[in-house]
């Protein structure tokens, strides 16, 4: 197992080599020059030689990628224009409030994909599995960012039964900080929920047509233990990995989500950088997130290998 | 071969309509996008107001018959400018998938049927790519690009093609191992002609299907760009933007963020049905 995981780790590399490579383009490729998006006002052309000097932009491109690539390596991402932080910290600052939501939305998609999911397959064809289906398919094309505005709307602004925005930290107020993330975890949870639903039931459909399942059924086994004993068990693996695959999506769909309820996570951050033109976050973002989606991959092909007994030897 | 050949396919095709006629469904996902395409072509011709007039005697009114589904914060008459934004959206809809198309099939071609330093070099990025998420790299390039809905259709596009490299690269591995590829070779047809005779043509189905998808994420991400003030500006209308701009008055006016949802959600809902459906219809494993 530890050579597999090490054998993945090393196909990962030249992978986030090129996206540090699309990154660092991105902002190359553009017309104009940053030094005078970072100078501002100021015109005189000896602070402009100044922060060309300070920020290495006089160096060659391939040097200046080397520099950039090599402080990233240290953990450092550059200063934001805008507040002056580190974006290291910036980032690390904003991760835990969007982690908390991503976890929320998960275990709701979870709670919610899964069961549907399994009632859909072992109803197929029934009006349950239509309308299962049916409610799936629209999860997957309602825009969560109205739905969000829809959901302000209703249990806000007319029933005032939660708060509209904000974000309160778990270690503060742990009732007060679940409450103002229902709304938004269940946005965000929405479309994932329905993705969940539409693989356990095409998965447990492909499981249910099983010998084994036969087997157990011709055994006698009651239902209920031939589907989620027998099936389900089965039909976990690809579930596991989608569920470890779906990290990106809901990185995307949080970047919305926070954005509608205010709160100051990851995703609200990459849209102030995008609008104060604070390109060292929005690169620094990028490859954070780029390179979490590969670990996220790694992790969902290691589970693939450990939940699946044929492959564990091999 | 060159007889029979039409005869099977056109019997192939005859199959898959009839299929995809009783998948009642797709019919009901290619209804409400015909419905929407006519809509948004026949904007023009349609007597209803200019989507950019203000009148400010009807600021924030609630739907009445002067004004079906209200007007918005300026007076602006909001089923105009939706039936005006249904035109942002199919536009961006289509025309970045057909960017990701135009760029992802000769990629995924040229990786899958020469194989080599190209399909490593093709994948190697093709991986990277994948590795942003699709709405994270939109952003970032609209960013970059600039705020407009050229420059949201062409990062929307950019960020959908390894989508299609890496299906279309896939498809071409399995087809390239077809025994009337290996005739096709044996009797001396050059490279070009196989691929567009026999490669292509076997290939399609599967992008068609996927691109019909992509259609409906490209509307999201577009709506979610303009929603952000990355797409379609100001006073352009587009579903997004009328959201943006109806959150701020969601208890003055909520008819405002109302209409441009459940549109949004129609046309996609559409394009999701209509994809599934073909995906069925063009499955041989269903027939």
């Amino acid at each position: 197992m530890l050579s597999f995981i090490l054998r993945r780790l090393l196909i990962a590399i030249p992978t986030i080599i090129l996206i540090s490579v699309f990154v660092f383009a991105l902002q190359k490729l553009l017309p104009g020059d940053p030094v005078l998006a970072m100078a501002g006002e100021e015109r005189d052309p000896d602070v402009l030689e100044f922060l060309r000097e300070k920020y290495r932009l006089n160096d060659p491109v391939p040097v200046q990628y080397f520099t950039w690539i090599g402080n990233a390596l240290r953990g450092d991402l550059g200063i934001s224009l805008r507040t002056n932080q580190p974006v290291t910290e910036l980032i690390a600052s904003k991760l835990p409030v969007t982690i908390q939501l991503a976890t929320m939305a998960i275990i709701f998609a979870l709670v919610i994909g899964i069961p549907v999911g399994i009632i859909s397959s072992v109803k197929k064809g029934t009006v349950t599995d239509y309308v299962a289906n049916t409610v799936a398919l629209s999860g997957l094309s309602i825009p969560n960012f109205w739905l969000g505005i829809m959901l302000i709307l209703l249990f806000s602004v007319r029933w005032k039964l939660l708060p509209a925005s904000g974000y309160v930290p778990l270690s503060e107020d742990p009732v007060k900080s679940i409450t103002t993330m229902l709304m938004p975890a269940f946005v965000l949870g929405t479309a994932l929920a329905a993705t969940l639903m539409r693989h356990t039931r095409s998965a447990m459909l492909g499981v249910l047509k099983s010998d084994y399942v036969r087997t157990a059924r011709a055994k006698g086994l009651r239902e209920r233990s031939v589907v989620l004993k027998h099936a389900f068990r089965n039909a976990l693996t690809p579930i596991v990995t989608l569920t470890a695959l779906l990290f990106g999506e809901l990185i995307a769909g949080a970047v919305l989500t926070e954005q509608i309820f205010t709160i100051p996570g990851f995703g609200k951050l990459v849209v102030d950088a995008v609008f104060n033109r604070d390109y060292a976050v929005v690169q620094g973002i990028v490859l954070v997130t780029a390179v979490g989606f590969i670990f996220m991959n790694l992790i969902a092909d290691v589970l693939y290998v450990l939940l699946n007994p044929r492959l564990r030897g091999q | 071969m060159s007889v029979s050949e039409p005869a099977i396919s056109h019997r192939a095709e005859n199959r898959v309509w009839k299929k995809f006629r009783y998948h009642r469904s797709a019919m009901l996902g290619g209804i409400l996008v015909v419905f929407f395409i006519l809509i948004a072509l026949t904007a023009p011709l349609l007597p209803i107001p200019d989507p950019a007039a203000t009148d400010w005697g009807a600021v924030r009114k609630a739907p009445s018959a002067a004004h079906w589904l209200g007007t918005d914060e300026i007076g602006r008459d909001v089923l105009s400018r939706m039936i005006w934004g249904a035109q942002a959206s199919l536009l961006a809809g289509v025309v970045s998938v057909a960017i990701a198309l135009l760029l992802g099939v000769p990629l995924g071609i040229i990786a899958g049927y020469f194989g080599g330093w190209s399909d490593a070099a093709i994948s190697r990025c093709t991986e990277a790519l994948l590795a942003a998420p699709f709405l994270i790299l939109a952003i970032a390039l609209a960013a970059f690009l600039g705020p407009s809905l050229t420059n949201a259709m062409i990062a929307i596009g950019i960020s959908a093609t390894p989508i299609f490299i890496r299906l279309t690269r896939g498809q071409v591995l399995s087809v390239k191992a077809e025994d009337y590829v290996d005739s096709a070779r044996a009797i001396g047809l050059s490279t070009p002609k196989i691929l567009v005779r026999y490669i292509f043509p076997n290939i399609l189905p599967p992008v068609l299907v996927q691109a019909t998808l992509t259609i409906a994420t490209a509307i999201i991400a577009e709506a979610s760009l303009s929603f952000l003030g990355l797409g379609q500006q100001p006073p352009d209308p587009s579903w997004g933007s009328m959201l943006n701009t109806a959150k701020n008055f969601l208890n003055q006016a909520p008819w405002m963020a109302l209409w441009p949802g459940i549109a949004i959600f129609l046309v996609v809902l559409g394009f999701n049905l209509l994809g599934d459906g073909l995906r069925d219809a063009l499955d041989p494993r269903e027939h």
